[in-house]
C-alpha cells in the first residue's frame, strides 16, 4: 500500500479505461463527449505502457506510447472534422439525432 | 519513497476524479476543461515515474493541441445549449447493456489485479530503476531514430494523411467569393495578355474595359 509498485499504475490505467467505456455507453449528450471518452481510453493505454516500460527498464514501451500519441492526435483531428461537417449538414450532433444508418 | 507514494495518490485521485467529471458533466465545455486537467495530471505522473519526455509531450500535444481543438470545436458548434440530463430517454436499450458490459469489464480488471500477486516473477517491481547517466530524452532519441525509424516515418505519413483528410472533410466551396485561379494565372502568356498599341498624337488610346 505504501510502496508504489507496478500494480498501482496498472490499476489507475484500468480505472481510467473503465471510465472511458462507461462514458461511451452512457452518453446521452453529443458526439464530442464520445470522442473525449476515446481519448481517455488511449490515455489509459499510455499509462500502462509507460509503467511497464519504467518498471522493466526497457525503453520500447515509451516509444510505442509516442506512436499511440501520434495516432490519437490524428484520430481527434479526423473525428472533429467529421463532426463539423455533420453539424453543417444536419444542424445537430446529438446522439439521438444521428440515426441515418438505423444502427 | 514516501514522497513517491504521496505524489502518486495525489495525482491519481485528481486523474480519476477529472475522468469521472469528463463523462458526467452536463456542460460540454466543462467536460473539455476536466479533460485538460486529466491530461495534465497524467503528464505529472509520467514525469514522476521517470518518463519526462513523454510527460512534456503530453502537455504540448494533448493540452496544447488536442484539448484546444476540442474546445474550439465545442465553442464553434454552439452545443452548450443542447445540454440535457443523463437518463432522460430511458427507453433506449443502450444504458442497461452498457452497464452490464462495464460491470463485466470492471470485474475482469479486478480479477487481473487480484491475479497479479500470483504472477510469474519476470521482473522485480520493487523500485524504479532510473539510469542517471543518460537522460530520458537521450535514451528515446537513440532508439527512435535507429531501431524504429520506419515506424517514425509511418507516423509522419499518418499525420500528413490526417491533415489532408481534415481539410477535405471541412472544405466547402462558397458562391460569390472571388478566389485566385492558379491555373489561369500560370497559363497566361504574353501574346494574349499584352497588346502593343500605336498611340496617335493628341488623341490618346481607347482601352476597352
Amino acid at each position: 500500500m505504501i510502496n508504489i509498485e507496478l500494480g498501482h499504475y496498472l490499476s489507475l490505467g484500468g480505472v481510467i479505461f473503465l471510465l472511458g467505456v462507461v462514458g461511451i455507453f452512457l452518453n446521452r449528450k453529443n458526439v464530442i463527449v464520445i470522442l473525449m471518452s476515446v481519448e481517455l481510453i488511449l490515455l489509459s493505454v499510455n499509462i500502462n505502457l509507460v509503467a511497464f516500460s519504467t518498471y522493466s527498464n526497457e525503453i520500447a514501451g515509451q516509444i510505442f506510447t509516442f506512436f499511440i500519441l501520434t495516432v490519437a492526435a490524428a484520430e481527434a483531428a479526423i473525428g472533429l472534422a467529421i463532426i463539423v461537417s455533420y453539424y453543417r449538414n444536419k444542424g445537430s450532433i446529438r446522439v439521438q439525432d444521428i440515426n441515418e444508418m438505423k444502427g | 519513497m514516501i514522497a513517491h507514494t504521496i505524489f502518486f495518490y495525489f495525482f491519481s485521485i485528481i486523474t480519476v476524479g477529472s475522468a469521472l467529471m469528463v463523462i458526467a458533466s452536463k456542460n460540454t465545455i466543462h467536460a473539455v476543461f476536466f479533460l485538460i486537467l486529466d491530461f495534465i495530471s497524467v503528464g505529472c505522473l509520467f514525469i514522476m515515474i521517470g518518463a519526462e519526455f513523454l510527460g512534456m509531450i503530453m502537455l504540448i500535444v494533448y493540452v496544447g493541441a488536442v484539448a484546444v481543438l476540442f474546445l474550439f470545436v465545442v465553442m464553434m458548434l454552439n452545443v452548450a445549449e443542447q445540454k440535457q440530463s443523463w437518463f432522460r430517454g430511458l427507453k433506449s436499450t443502450h444504458i442497461p447493456v452498457g452497464l452490464i458490459v462495464s460491470l463485466v469489464i470492471l470485474s475482469e480488471i479486478l480479477v487481473v489485479i487480484g491475479g497479479w500477486k500470483y504472477k510469474a516473477n519476470f521482473i522485480s517491481t520493487d523500485s524504479i530503476i532510473i539510469d542517471s547517466n543518460f537522460s530520458n530524452t537521450h535514451q528515446l532519441g537513440s532508439v527512435l531514430y535507429t531501431d524504429y525509424i520506419y515506424l517514425f516515418q509511418i507516423a509522419g505519413i499518418i499525420l500528413l494523411l490526417s491533415m489532408i483528410g481534415a481539410i477535405v472533410l471541412t472544405y466547402r466551396k462558397r458562391e460569390g467569393v472571388k478566389r485566385q485561379s492558379y491555373i489561369n494565372q500560370i497559363s497566361r502568356e504574353s501574346k494574349t495578355s499584352v497588346e502593343v498599341v500605336e498611340v496617335d498624337f493628341n488623341t490618346g488610346v481607347k482601352i476597352d474595359d
